[in-house]
């Protein structure tokens, strides 16, 4: 692939005030800076279970997220915690999943960013793409039951299209009109398969058709066209339209986690992605054009979010760790089940 | 016994569902056909027409988004009645039960109050995609709740804990029961329930056990009256309503009680609800026992069609009075 004629910034006309593009670029950065932080995380051994990051396509997740109301609620996935944190999650939340304290949000019980925070609108993704839509479904139903007019956004990778549940939800969302935005993050690859394996049609956002509803492709790089796009499928969907189907053109840099080499990808494609095509890199050579932040201005948000984040990382790590009986706790409220070995019947 | 006072089992589900509708703007119904057909089985008849398409919401053919929009609802405090037209279709909602309604609280992604109800149950020639009892597909599945009645008394309390229940409830009803005339009852003018998680002593007696649910306690009943009038044995019928968590102290205490037990389910025996239970008297009741725990259940088969072999398939009347006999006198 050749390189852009002209290097690629971003979207030029926004709605955003000046305040808010600083405050996006805090939010891309901080998505970034966490995943970059698991990383070396992973790597000193630190951390248990799998490292998931977005590398190459956090502007999709923040950038959608930012047009948003607070009432409004989210299913991201596991490359959407950029999403979460525009939502309110905070990163010591996450560091708390990652290194599985009894004080993190799931109780420990579950890994990474599964776990939901229903007041900021968070519903807690699980690991079956494709099973959030019809959850969100039912968010919208209730939200419609009690008048409370909330947007809901359920987000998945190209790969996700392809299942059952995929299909039943953006369905029957269509059909009951419901707020639904869906936004398929088409990064290339399905854990090693790519898109062209996934699916026959030229594009995802065709689909939108079959459903009779409101289909958008966006350049999922560009955090502005992202934040702009989102905005008008909230409008389209809030104003009782219907549903929103997203097509995100991206791209994932890493694997499908850190333990994935990607000798399946071909040659000189990641390198490129990440000299011309990086949404962070395009996102400040944006704010420099605008002359909203300078080199040096940018380089102190780095320092401010790389300090926070060490003390965030510190302050999880030092958690208790979990009682091991409240492995039985919880199954049904307040319960707690039975040892599964019960001994006693060999002491009468 | 007949008359408008009475109550079928279905009449029964219904009113419990429709009082709970009234009572409470949070609950609401979802599911295929539900609406202005009424259901498959006419169980939701009428609520369309007092509730309003916004609380009576009639879905696509998509089991998977049935449940997942109950989950969703759920989560936002709503307390949904989903139906599957018939039990059989619990498979295309399986992964949505078994991964996220069953796993959400455990998760810390909230409780999941809702309820997953459907005809169940063998016998009515359905053949072997409209006549299954699933409660073992679930039983290994750690949060879910599993409901059984065989009574209209009891239909109606159990749907109305089922709904106010925080955690997910799958409400089995067998369909041969729904206009039975025999299960005909007048229920209390006065709000009930009956909890989750009790059995029911269905008929005292003292010489052998036979612990059951659904359609196959009425079997067991008529066992009992025929033992009782041709041999003099005593069979006591335990009903358990709840299969999960199943009653324990019921369970052995009847043990405890006649020292003889016959376990008789309609699902095929390898894997059934049977053997757990079964398990349980072993580890708990084995000093109590007189005679080996009995397993009485349908052949490990798919469920057949023609009369002849679904009759064949299922366990029937003289079988169970048979194994009593030899059970009584071993």
């Amino acid at each position: 692939m050749d390189a852009p004629k002209k290097p690629l910034s971003c979207t030029s006309e926004t709605s955003l005030s000046k305040d808010q593009v600083i405050e996006l670029y805090r939010f891309l950065k901080l998505t970034r800076m966490f995943d970059e932080k698991t990383v070396r995380l992973k790597k000193q051994g630190k951390l248990t279970g799998g490292v998931f990051t977005s590398l190459g396509q956090e502007a999709t997740a923040v950038g959608t997220a930012y047009a948003l109301e607070e009432k409004d609620f989210i299913a991201p996935l596991i490359r959407d915690i950029g999403a979460c944190f525009v939502k309110g999650i905070q990163p010591r939340e996450i560091f708390l999943q990652y290194f599985g304290r009894g004080t993190a949000p799931s109780r420990a019980t579950d890994v990474q960013f599964h776990f939901a925070d229903l007041d900021k609108g968070f519903v807690g993704p699980i690991s079956h793409l494709g099973d959030m839509i019809p959850v969100m479904t039912g968010i919208l139903l209730a939200s419609r039951m009690r008048k409370e007019d909330r947007v809901a956004v359920a987000y998945l990778g190209e790969g996700a299209t392809s299942t059952g549940t995929f299909h039943e939800g953006v369905n029957f969302a269509a059909v009951q009109k419901l707020p639904l935005i869906t936004v398929i993050e088409n990064n290339g690859y399905a854990y090693s398969t790519p898109t062209r394996m996934q699916c026959a049609a030229g594009a995802f956002v065709d689909k939108a058709l079959g459903y009779g509803i409101k289909g958008m492709k966006v350049d999922g790089n560009d955090i502005i066209a992202c934040y702009e796009a989102m905005k008008e499928a909230v409008e389209h969907a809030r104003s009782g339209n219907g549903s929103v189907l997203i097509e995100a053109m991206t791209y994932r840099r890493k694997g499908h986690a850190e333990h994935d080499n990607q000798a399946y990808v071909p040659e000189g494609e990641i390198e490129w992605w990440a000299e011309h095509n990086d949404p962070v890199k395009r996102f400040e050579r944006y704010l420099k054009e605008k002359k909203i932040l300078s080199e040096s201005e940018m380089e102190a948000i780095a320092a401010e979010i790389r300090e926070f984040l060490d003390k965030e990382s510190d302050a999880a790590e030092s958690g208790p760790l979990p009682e091991p009986l409240d492995a039985a706790r919880e199954v049904f409220d307040n319960s707690v089940v039975p040892p599964a070995f019960r001994k006693k019947v060999l002491e009468r | 016994m007949s008359n408008e006072k009475t109550s079928t089992l279905l009449e029964a589900i219904r009113e419990g569902i429709r009082e709970e509708m009234s009572r409470d703007d949070s609950v609401f119904i979802i599911g295929e056909d539900v609406g202005t057909y009424g259901g498959a089985f006419k169980v939701t008849e009428g609520l369309l027409d007092q509730f309003g398409t916004d609380r009576v919401i009639d879905t696509p053919i998509s089991e998977a988004a049935i449940v997942g929009a109950a989950c969703g609802a759920a989560l936002m405090g709503m307390k949904p009645v989903a139906e599957f037209q018939f039990i059989d279709f619990i498979s295309n909602g399986f992964d949505m039960l078994t991964n996220y309604a069953a796993k959400s609280r455990y998760r810390g992604c909230g409780g999941i109050g809702a309820v997953f109800r459907g005809p169940c149950g063998s016998g009515v020639r359905g053949g072997p995609f409209h006549s299954l009892n699933a409660e073992s597909f679930f039983l290994n599945t750690a949060g879910l709740k599993m409901v059984e009645p065989s009574t209209a008394y009891d239909a109606k309390g159990l749907i109305k804990s089922a709904i106010n229940d925080p955690d997910p409830v799958l409400f089995f009803e067998h369909k041969k029961l729904y206009r039975l005339p025999r299960l005909k009852e007048e229920l209390p003018d006065e709000d009930y329930t009956v909890p989750i998680g009790k059995a029911r002593v269905a008929r005292e007696g003292k010489d052998l056990s036979i612990i059951t649910f659904g359609a196959q306690t009425l079997n067991a009943l008529d066992a009992a009256e025929k033992l009782e009038e041709e041999d003099g044995v005593s069979v006591e019928v335990i009903d358990l309503r709840t299969l999960a968590p199943l009653d324990r102290e019921a369970i052995l205490e009847t043990v405890k009680k006649t020292n003889r037990v016959i376990v008789l389910h309609e699902s095929s025996i390898t894997g059934g609800i049977g053997g757990e239970i079964s398990a349980i008297i072993g580890e708990e009741a084995f000093e109590w026992l007189d005679a080996p725990v009995i397993r009485i259940a349908s052949i490990d088969t798919p469920v057949p069609f023609a009369p002849q072999l679904e009759d064949y398939y299922l366990p029937n009347l003289d079988e169970i009075v048979d194994a009593c006999r030899k059970l009584a006198a071993y």
